[in-house]
């Protein structure tokens, strides 16, 4: 064949493909697909099942849009086409109107539309007491504080995320098809002067089907089944899990694993999570990326000092993945370390500073939540405690912020802190910007967004111009790292005439912001991050942990954490590729001591390509899987025993629905036709001698 | 919609022809035999009128809407008299084959004779066309939603039914009409049978007026049916006489010996 010949053909073959590829247009004339929704699914710890679920063929009901009470009255008694699904406003988006859903056999599904900003009294859909079950306090550990008893941390939540809904619940993310839906159902389903709407009717369908059930304990032992008597198996469900990262000032021996002798560590902590009601939509901009960035800003402030003049004590950057399912990453870390799998142990840590949300603060006040129990008990601890804080305190007196200790018998908030001190007393200190409840009225919610945190720019900025706008938000938040990295530094017993040559950079805050909560396909991240086995993407990052180990990858956010933070604290180094992949034969380069990281490098003026680089930092991931699962006790009451169900197929798509009688007429009708043509059929072939006798072809017709 | 459409669509496409088959052709495995053949006989035109449909769409614009339109009906036109033209060849085939038939056969008479032949042939093209226009449909019939979001009417598969119930029954009266034109020679009989078949099919370019299309259709198909019914040698008077059972010999005639 010739060239061109063979060109034309396979031209010819590929757009045939794709116009098969199109659906048929019948289905085209019946079904308008939903492509921007995200589903509500099934998670499951060792007592429960939470999340929504369609049946296994979806869930199909006629469309009825929420404007007013009364039409919470016609989706639940006076509708005369049940069941009916529901399509709501944020507004009414709220735990009143879902539990009557949720008792309602009337109602077939719920689909929300999402606006892009919160509303203003707040909105939550977590616990009011994050993580109680999970946290330090408890019948044996300051049972008045147990369970908020003296302080609800989340006054606004509702719980929402934590019902089990027997319906899909989707959220439409999309404008266009959200118009869509109002206008089928405008033209169809509306109610006019008193009658009943007219068939045929605007009806949605919802497919969400979780395959598993009950909890994770059952869960898992179908897991388990499937994996030792099926030849393919069918997970039902996975571990919530993924990865935490670590770093440290003086390189650590990865490989000698327990208990360093006269190491002595100061361990800084954030989370790294989140979550909302839907799947995989968790903004968390105040929730988690506030307290990360200051974290990693005062990981940047103390790189040079560190170097210079080395701090006695070691100092422990660590950030936790998976926090908010009951502790995830930090239990695996203590679990660890009482275990001799982490690099040090728990003999090893000095104290603790936790950065909690510091995003939203009020004035220039910042609280430091300490443990009253540990304090009260243990008189070390109180003192090491009392000394953290006046390190904090002293630091603070030069910088524009005021620091204060809540009263000596509030608890501490949800925080990484409290499983350490499940293992033992260690002096630590929380800093948050709140004095007992969130000021964050978004805790875990999908408004949880930039804008929540004020990082916004003024209009008619092109994407890089806003990567290097300074907001405020990101001097505020390099005030707050200055002054973790610098009380850092003091508690790792360095030297207070280096105080003032520590100081976070506003630009580099206002870059990671920009990076984790504007958009991650941006060219600083670019010049940080590998050039492979990274999607960065032009909208917001969502932090919720979900379930990664292969086949799946470990979690880009966390990925991207990793990267920031051993370009923030390590070296760049003049390896090739090749050498940074493998650099143990090389003098002065040891694999057990850092890590190697291949960048891409940023990219100058005159070239479309950066000068790509190999740095070397003393920056790791460890393992967050619950040690529930590591211990195979899926019902733990210590440990986080959350998985997340499986499904096979998400959609979502609207269309008519004919009323029951004309169904029933063509039904009618075909058996009608049927039967007459059976019958006439009948008469003339047993007639047919009679009816096709002709002169010219006498024996033509014998049946 | 739902199965019960589903059902009802398949008893108003099919019952016809399933009626037909079950009294008619399943109890001669000669006649199943040619009935099949003639469902491939059309497959393998709709098959040449694809492709050449398929490399005519490749050439054309692609956004101009005259020039889809114009393809369309191209499309169609072709179609039919590629259908009408593999009817022949079947005519001719199963000339040959009857010969053959004959030939082979211990009695001095035909084991079915070239009328039937015409009658099954027919079906078995009106099987495969019908099958081919509205197997997609009814597939789409089971889900949950009926055709109208678009503003379409929502009586799409109903009309879709019945039109291809008159798909069906035509090309049966076509055949038989077709066979007896070819074997007597009359020219002007099988452009009748070309010219209603290309009619019938233009006219669902009337759709979605589907009175438009189905009355037309159905008119045509009880004129063809008619004309049918004389050239397999009925006659009113037969008709009279078998539907008032005056006929002296009918229960002898039923009980004759095979």
């Amino acid at each position: 064949m010739r060239p061109e010949l063979a060109k034309t053909a396979i031209i010819l073959i590929f757009s045939w493909l794709q116009n098969g590829a199109a659906g048929n247009s019948v289905e085209q004339k019946i079904y308008v697909e939903l492509n921007h929704t995200v589903p509500c699914v099934r998670l499951l710890n060792a007592t429960h099942q939470i999340g929504c679920q369609s049946s296994i063929s979806g869930d199909t009901g006629v469309i009825h849009v929420l404007e007013a009470e009364s039409d919470v009255d016609w989706v639940l008694s006076s509708g005369p086409n049940p069941p009916y699904m529901v399509l709501m406003e944020a507004n009414f988006f709220n735990r009143a109107i879902m539990m009557r859903m949720k008792g309602s056999p009337r109602v077939a599904g719920v689909a929300v539309v999402i606006p892009k900003s919160g509303p203003p009294q707040g909105f939550s859909p977590h616990n009011s007491c994050p993580n109680e079950g999970t946290g330090v306090y408890s019948d044996s550990y300051g049972p008045e504080l147990a369970g908020c008893n003296s302080t609800v941390w989340n006054p606004l939540g509702n719980s929402l995320s934590y019902e089990n809904f027997n319906f899909p619940v989707f959220s439409l993310n999309d404008d266009n098809e959200t118009e869509v839906i109002r206008k089928c159902f405008r033209e169809h389903n509306v109610v006019r002067n008193g009658s009943s709407p007219q068939f045929p009717l605007c009806a949605m369908q919802l497919y969400s089907h979780m395959h598993a059930a009950t909890d994770t304990v059952t869960c898992m032992r179908r897991n388990n089944i499937q994996n030792s008597f099926s030849v393919t198996p069918e997970v039902v469900c996975d571990a919530i899990n993924d990865y935490n990262v670590w770093g440290s000032v003086h390189p650590l021996n990865n490989s000698a694993k327990g208990h360093k002798e006269g190491e002595s560590v100061v361990i800084a902590a954030a989370r790294i999570d989140g979550r909302s009601f839907f799947w995989d939509v968790a903004p968390s901009a105040e929730g988690a990326v506030a307290g990360f960035v200051t974290l990693l800003a005062a990981a940047h402030a103390l790189r040079r000092v560190t170097v210079e003049a080395p701090p006695t004590r070691n100092i422990l950057f660590t950030f936790f993945q998976g926090e908010t399912f009951d502790y995830i990453g930090s239990s695996r870390m203590v679990y660890d370390m009482e275990n001799g799998k982490f690099v040090i142990n728990l003999d090893n840590i000095h104290s603790l500073l936790e950065i909690g949300q510091v995003g939203l603060r009020s004035g220039s006040r910042l609280w430091l939540h300490s443990d009253p129990v540990s304090r009260r008990r243990n008189s070390s601890v109180d003192a090491e405690v009392e000394k953290l804080v006046s390190n904090l305190q002293s630091v603070a007196k030069n910088l524009s912020l005021s620091l204060a200790e809540p009263n000596v018998s509030q608890p501490l908030p949800p925080s990484s802190f409290q499983r350490f001190l499940r293992a033992r007393p260690i002096p630590g200190v929380v800093l948050a910007d709140h004095q007992s409840a969130f000021n964050n009225r978004y805790y875990e919610s999908v408004y949880d967004t930039a804008e929540h945190l004020q990082v916004t720019y003024p209009p008619g900025l092109s994407p890089e111009e806003q990567l290097e706008y300074v907001t405020d938000v990101a001097k505020d938040l390099a005030e707050v790292a200055t002054l973790v990295a610098r009380s850092l530094y003091l508690q790792a017993n360095g030297s207070e005439a280096n105080l003032p040559s520590i100081t976070a950079d506003p630009m580099t805050v206002t870059q990671m912001l920009y990076g984790f909560l504007v958009q991650s396909n941006n060219s600083w991240f670019q010049a940080l991050t590998s050039p492979d086995g990274f999607t960065l993407e032009p909208h917001p990052l969502q932090y919720y942990v979900g379930v990664s180990g292969p086949p799946r990858p470990i979690k880009v956010t966390t990925r991207l954490v990793q990267y920031v933070l051993a370009n923030l604290t390590g070296t760049a180094t003049n390896l090739t590729q090749s050498q940074c992949q493998n650099p143990e034969n090389l003098e002065g380069e040891n694999k057990e001591l850092w890590s190697y990281l291949w960048v891409r490098g940023s990219v100058s003026s005159n070239s479309s390509q950066g000068e790509a680089y190999c740095v070397r930092a003393s920056v790791r991931l460890s393992k967050a899987v619950s040690p529930a699962f590591e211990l195979q006790d899926y019902g733990s009451r210590d440990y986080s025993t959350w998985t997340e169900s499986r499904w096979k197929l998400i959609r979502a798509r609207i269309f008519l629905v004919a009323s029951r009688e004309l169904e029933m007429l063509t039904l009618g009708v075909g058996v009608a036709v049927l039967l007459v043509s059976l019958l006439v059929t009948y008469f003339i072939s047993s007639k047919a001698d009679l009816l096709f006798t002709s002169s010219r072809e006498p024996t033509s017709t014998t049946y | 919609m739902t199965t019960s459409v589903f059902f009802g669509c398949t008893f108003i496409a099919f019952g016809p022809a399933i009626a037909l088959f079950i009294f008619t052709i399943a109890r001669d495995p000669l006649r199943v035999i040619f009935l099949i053949a003639g469902a491939f006989f059309w497959l393998v035109s709709v098959l040449l009128s694809s492709l050449v449909w398929f490399i005519a769409v490749q050439i054309s614009d692609k956004n101009s809407a005259s020039q889809q339109k114009g393809l369309l009906v191209f499309g169609v036109v072709l179609s039919v008299l590629l259908q009408e033209a593999f009817r022949f060849g079947y005519y001719k085939l199963l000339k040959k084959a009857n010969e053959g038939l004959l030939a082979l056969s211990q009695e001095d008479t035909m084991p079915i004779s070239m009328r039937q032949l015409a009658y099954v042939s027919g079906l078995g093209f009106g099987f495969m066309s019908g099958a081919f226009s509205v197997v997609n449909i009814l597939a789409d019939s089971l889900g949950p939603g009926t055709v109208g979001i678009h503003g379409d009417s929502q009586h799409y598969f109903i009309s879709s039914a019945f039109m291809t119930m008159a798909i069906i029954l035509l090309h049966m009266c076509w055949g038989v009409v077709f066979f007896e034109a070819c074997e007597k020679q009359r020219w002007l009989s099988l452009a009748a049978v070309v010219v209603s078949h290309l009619l019938v099919s233009c006219l669902t370019f009337l759709n979605p007026q589907y009175e438009g299309s189905l009355i037309p259709a159905y008119m045509i198909m009880f004129l063809m049916g008619a004309w049918a019914f004389s050239c397999a040698g009925g006659s009113l008077r037969n008709l009279k006489l078998c539907l008032t059972c005056k006929d002296k010999d009918f229960l002898l005639a039923n009980h004759r010996p095979r």
